[in-house]
C-alpha cells in the first residue's frame, strides 16, 4: 500500500467544536458573584450564665420595626430615610467616660464630633444599638434598616481615618483602605491592619438583634 | 480596460482559519470568569434586596446557601403560601439546617470550618420571623459567620 502524501488535517470544523463547548459553558455557568452583609452570630449563652451587666438607658439605640413595616426608633416614628442620620448622632454623640479597653483607660471621646449631650450615649464603644423587629416584619425592610446602621457606622469610620490616621495611609477614607489592604502584599499588611482595626475600635459595630415580637 | 475587467472572479472566500482561535479565547474567558451553576431551585426565585453595604463573599468552597422564599406557583396547593427554606435540592424545615450545616462541614478540613460562612438568599417579601429561626438553628450549632445575600442597588426597591 503505497503511503499517502502527509497532507494537512481539515481544520475547518475547529470552529464548531470551539463554538460547541463555548455554548455549554455559557448555558450551565453563572457569573454573579455572592455578595452580602455579613454578620458575626453572638455565641449560645452557657445554661449557668450569670445575667449580662446591665446597659444604661442612654447607650441603648432602640430601632423597632413593626409587621406593617413602620420604624419606631427611640420611641419616635421616623422614615427610613432619617434613621442613618439620627444613628450617626447617637454613636458620635460623646457624653461621657468610654469603656476601659486592653490599651487604654477610661476616657472621653476626643474624636467625637456629637452635642455631647447628657441623655445620648457615653462613648462609640459604649453605644449598643438593638434591633428589634416582628416576625412578621418583611425581609426587605430588615435589610434596609441594617444596611443604614452599618453605612452610618462606615460613614463615622470613613472620618476618622480621613482626620486622625497619621503618617503613610493619611488621607485615605476606611473604605479606601479596607480595599487597599484586600489587594495588598503581605509585608504592607501588617501596618494597615493595624490602622484598620484601630479605626474599627474608635467605632465597633455593636449591633444586636432581638427576638422577634409574635 | 480589460486588463481590469480581466481581474474580476468573484470575491474570493474569507479566511476563517482565526476564527477558532478566536472562539477558543472567548470559551478562555467564560471558563475563568464564571462559575458552575450549583443547585435547581425548589422554591420561587428569591428576588434579593438591595443594599450599598456589601461585602464580597471569598473562598466559594465554604459558603454553604441556604435560599429562603415562597413555594412555586404551580406547588402553592400542595406546600401553602407560607415562606419555605431550601437546602440542597430539596425544600426542608428549619430542623433540618442543623444537618445540612453538619454535612457541609464534613467537606472541610477541621481548621476550615471556623471560617464556613452561611449565606442566606432570601426574597425580600419573607418574614423576619423565619430568618430568626434560622439564625437561632445556626447558632446553636455554632455556625456564626452569616451573611445576608443582597444585589448592590438602591435602597427603594426593597420596600414596597
Amino acid at each position: 500500500m503505497a503511503r499517502r502524501e502527509n497532507s494537512e488535517i481539515n481544520a475547518g470544523s475547529m470552529a464548531d467544536i470551539a463554538f460547541l463547548l463555548l455554548i455549554f459553558f455559557l448555558v450551565t455557568t453563572t457569573m454573579d458573584v455572592d455578595s452580602g452583609i455579613s454578620r458575626k452570630l453572638s455565641e449560645k449563652p452557657p445554661e449557668n450564665m450569670p445575667p449580662p451587666p446591665v446597659i444604661k438607658e442612654k447607650n441603648i439605640f432602640e430601632v423597632n420595626i413593626n409587621r406593617n413595616d413602620e420604624l419606631l426608633v427611640e420611641d419616635e416614628v421616623m422614615k427610613i430615610e432619617d434613621i442613618k442620620q439620627a444613628t450617626i448622632d447617637f454613636l458620635d454623640n460623646g457624653g461621657g467616660m468610654g469603656k476601659v479597653t486592653e490599651t487604654a483607660p477610661a476616657s472621653r471621646c476626643d474624636y467625637c464630633n456629637g452635642e455631647k449631650s447628657e441623655s445620648s450615649s457615653d462613648h462609640p464603644n459604649k453605644a449598643v444599638i438593638s434591633v428589634q423587629s416582628d416576625r412578621g416584619t418583611s425581609y426587605g425592610m430588615y435589610i434596609t434598616v441594617q444596611n443604614e446602621l452599618l453605612s452610618a457606622y462606615t460613614e463615622l469610620r470613613n472620618r476618622y481615618a480621613k482626620t486622625q490616621i497619621k503618617g503613610k495611609y493619611a488621607g485615605m477614607s476606611y473604605v479606601e483602605l479596607v480595599a487597599l489592604a484586600a489587594n495588598s502584599k503581605d509585608e504592607e499588611n501588617e501596618r494597615l491592619k493595624q490602622v484598620i482595626t484601630e479605626i474599627k475600635e474608635a467605632y465597633p459595630q455593636i449591633i444586636s438583634d432581638a427576638e422577634p415580637t409574635k | 480596460m480589460s486588463k481590469f475587467a480581466k481581474k474580476k472572479k468573484g470575491l474570493p472566500a474569507v479566511n476563517t482559519a482565526a476564527l477558532p482561535d478566536i472562539v477558543f479565547m472567548l470559551l478562555f474567558f467564560f471558563m475563568v470568569t464564571t462559575t458552575m451553576r450549583e443547585t435547581d431551585l425548589k422554591i420561587q426565585a428569591p428576588k434579593l434586596p438591595n443594599a450599598t453595604e456589601v461585602k464580597k463573599l471569598e473562598h466559594k468552597s465554604l459558603v454553604s446557601t441556604i435560599y429562603v422564599g415562597k413555594a412555586k406557583e404551580e406547588d402553592r396547593a400542595k406546600l401553602g403560601t407560607g415562606d419555605k427554606i431550601q437546602l440542597n435540592d430539596k425544600i426542608s424545615t428549619v430542623n433540618d439546617i442543623a444537618n445540612f450545616i453538619y454535612s457541609e462541614q464534613e467537606k472541610h478540613n477541621p481548621e476550615e470550618i471556623p471560617y464556613m460562612t452561611t449565606s442566606i438568599k432570601s426574597d425580600i417579601e419573607c418574614g423576619v420571623g423565619t430568618i430568626h429561626d434560622i439564625r437561632i438553628e445556626l447558632r446553636d450549632i455554632n455556625a456564626l459567620k452569616i451573611s445576608y445575600s443582597t444585589r448592590k442597588g438602591d435602597l427603594k426597591a426593597n420596600i414596597k
